[in-house]
């Protein structure tokens, strides 16, 4: 096993795909001479001289021209430098990325990978603390995925890379120092897009989270554990196309479901989640379906406010324990 | 100096254009084909004129009111018409549509819908050309309307900064749907060349309703961009005409249509093309008639193949979507 941090593990999947095609580049704010503004990909631009490039300020552009490289045969990778400006180019992605492949019938692919640095961190305030993965779950063309920890970012990042139809990377701004381990070069386990794992078998209720919101269910597991309640935990790591096979399996089997992430609640991913579950499952439930998210408001910048729309394990475990 | 066989070949493909364009009119009227139809029908010479400086292997980028783009790159008309009628056998299986008409195989990357879309993603082409290194340029068409789209000033920016092989053609047809564009109060520098000049780019304005202008300005800015000089992307400002109304169906509350019908009869291109090719002797009559009647038949073997042809079957509802 090898240790790593999560903005390491996705250096290591650039420069694996890099190294493997040609036709990849990267495009993007503050990435050749800064090496991303996180540090995330630092020591790419040394190593591939020419192929990460800076743009100016033009985050239109900076979509716009990847889904035209991407057009033209080339495999561009670009940066959104924090997710929370992706309403910028709002409409090359779900007009143009999305919609290519479909409405020229085939004629088109679309092998872009858009990277978006999501989350609340360092004091962010209202601009540039959000997850908007939900967004994109409601655009039929997009594939999304959020994943949690170093070996997930690393290989959910090679599958973007290597996937013919465009793919949004929501990587979590604090996971990005996170460490984890991951196995030797050479045994890693491909990644499948639209695949969920399955963290924690467990019988008496399901966990389902991705990104960072996966602490709060491992976390709630491993002491609902000490009070007599064994949790499943999925990490659904594709919210598009999403497992939700898997979510209808372990529900079926633990009667109970309790959904969290850290987006705002309202028309979250959850929502989605739960609803499918009502839709499919419900006379499997034996309780209430349990959604946790950030309260419906923009995130404050104040220490004692941002404290406010986090969601927090104690939560889910109060939450969790209610329903038995 | 052009050979007969290049004369004859920029007159087909302004009459296919003009034709193809005239029979879609037809048929959207009489509610044969449904959507949003877009005709090209007064701004032939410029995809002709463009398209006839460029390879198969150029890319263009075109707009909601595409077709004559599309002829010009090369694309063929069956498929074409048929795409119009939502027929399986279209360019894009039916699920395009005329605002969505595209043939990737002569480097036609699609039709948009969205006004302004094409702006980036012709410059992303072109940067795609450059790093893979095949030597192929890009061109953008848009109207006046589409210049004051944000998209336009972040790509010419780019294509400029990064000396990318590509040209902005700007079909300055008088009107955005129903905004003039000298007194529709849309912008403070009429001149929409200027706006290239702030940007560092190359930049001319030509009469599009001459062939033979908007072929010459183009080869110019073709020869920059594909040697690379310098600063190689470049913009032509091409005025011209729109003799009908925004979309199939306008009735044109905001101007008198005959006078813009008639404006347009006084300065049509392809009569401006036959006037100057007999005056100079370089073709007869008898060559434009035999013309003409060639495209008729194309044409309508066009519309009896689309209308043979299937509606694509439900199950291609989920096709080229996921994999």
């Amino acid at each position: 096993m090898r240790t790593l941090t999560f903005a390491q593990a996705t250096c290591e999947a650039m420069a694996e795909t890099m190294e493997k095609d040609p036709k990849i580049f990267v495009m993007g704010e503050d990435l050749a001479r800064q090496g991303g503004i996180f540090g995330q990909f630092k020591g790419l631009p040394e190593r591939f001289p020419g192929r990460i490039i800076d743009t100016p300020i033009s985050e239109t552009f900076i979509i716009g021209g990847g889904v035209g490289a991407a057009l033209a045969g080339a495999r561009p990778v670009v940066d959104m430098h924090f997710a929370d400006f992706i309403g910028v180019p709002m409409d090359e992605i779900f007009n143009q990325m999305a919609k290519a492949r479909y409405m020229f019938g085939g004629q088109a692919r679309v092998p872009l990978v858009l990277r978006a640095p999501d989350g609340m961190t360092f004091q962010g305030a209202a601009q540039h603390s959000q997850c908007v993965e939900a967004w994109f779950c409601h655009i039929p063309g997009i594939q999304v995925v959020a994943p949690s920890n170093p070996y997930d970012a690393k290989m959910v990042l090679k599958a973007a890379i290597e996937s013919d139809d465009p793919v949004l990377y929501f990587e979590n701004k604090i996971l990005y120092k996170e460490k984890g381990e991951l196995p030797e070069l050479g045994s890693e386990e491909p990644y499948q897009i639209g695949k969920a794992k399955l963290i924690r078998s467990g019988t008496d209720v399901t966990i389902v989270s991705y990104s960072i919101g996966m602490k709060n269910a491992v976390g709630a597991a491993a002491i609902l554990e000490k009070d007599g309640i064994d949790a499943e935990v999925i990490d659904l790591i594709s919210l598009s196309p999403w497992d939700k096979q898997a979510v209808l399996d372990s529900v079926k089997k633990t009667h109970r479901l309790c959904i969290v992430h850290e987006a705002v609640k309202q028309g979250g991913f959850g929502a989605e989640i739960a609803a499918t579950v009502a839709e499919e499952a419900i006379e499997y439930l034996d309780a209430p379906i349990l959604r946790y998210g950030a309260p419906f408001c923009p995130i404050p910048f104040a220490p004692t406010l941002e404290k406010k729309v986090r969601v927090y394990t104690e939560d889910l475990i109060r939450g969790i324990k209610s329903i038995f | 100096m052009f050979t007969k066989e290049e004369l004859l070949s920029y007159y087909t493909t302004m009459v296919q254009i003009r034709q193809f364009d005239l029979e879609a009119k037809r048929a959207r009227e009489a509610g044969e084909i449904l959507g949003n139809v877009h005709v090209y029908v007064g701004e032939e010479a410029i995809a002709t004129g463009v398209c006839a400086c460029l390879n198969t292997t150029d890319y263009i980028e075109s707009t909601h009111r595409g077709h004559g783009h599309t002829i010009a790159k090369g694309a063929q008309l069956k498929p074409m018409m048929a795409e119009l009628y939502g027929k399986a056998t279209g360019s894009c299986h039916g699920k395009g549509g005329s605002q969505h008409i595209a043939d990737f195989k002569v480097g036609m990357l699609g039709a948009n819908g969205i006004v302004g879309g094409g702006f980036g993603l012709a410059v992303g082409a072109a940067l795609a050309a450059r790093y893979q290194k095949t030597g192929a340029i890009s061109v953008v068409f848009f109207g006046d309307g589409a210049s004051n789209r944000g998209t336009f000033h972040e790509a010419a920016n780019m294509a400029a900064a990064w000396r990318l092989p590509v040209i902005f053609v700007c079909e300055n047809n008088g009107i955005a749907c129903s905004t003039p564009h000298s007194t529709g109060g849309q912008q403070a520098v009429v001149d929409l060349s200027k706006r290239a000049l702030g940007y560092g780019m190359e930049s001319y304005v030509v009469d599009g309703n001459d062939f033979f202008s908007v072929y010459g300005a183009m080869k110019r800015l073709v020869k920059r961009a594909r040697g690379g000089e310098g600063n190689c992307c470049g913009f032509l400002e091409c005025q011209t005409h729109r003799p009908f109304g925004h979309i199939v169906g306008d009735v044109q509350r905001y101007r008198d249509p005959t006078q813009a019908k008639a404006q347009w009869e006084a300065d049509d291109c392809i009569k401006n093309f036959e006037r100057r090719c007999i005056t100079a002797g370089w073709l007869e009559p008898q060559d434009f008639e035999a013309v003409q009647r060639a495209v008729s038949e194309t044409i309508e073997q066009a519309r009896q193949f689309a209308i043979d042809s299937p509606y694509p079957d439900k199950s291609q509802l989920f096709t080229d979507l996921y994999d």
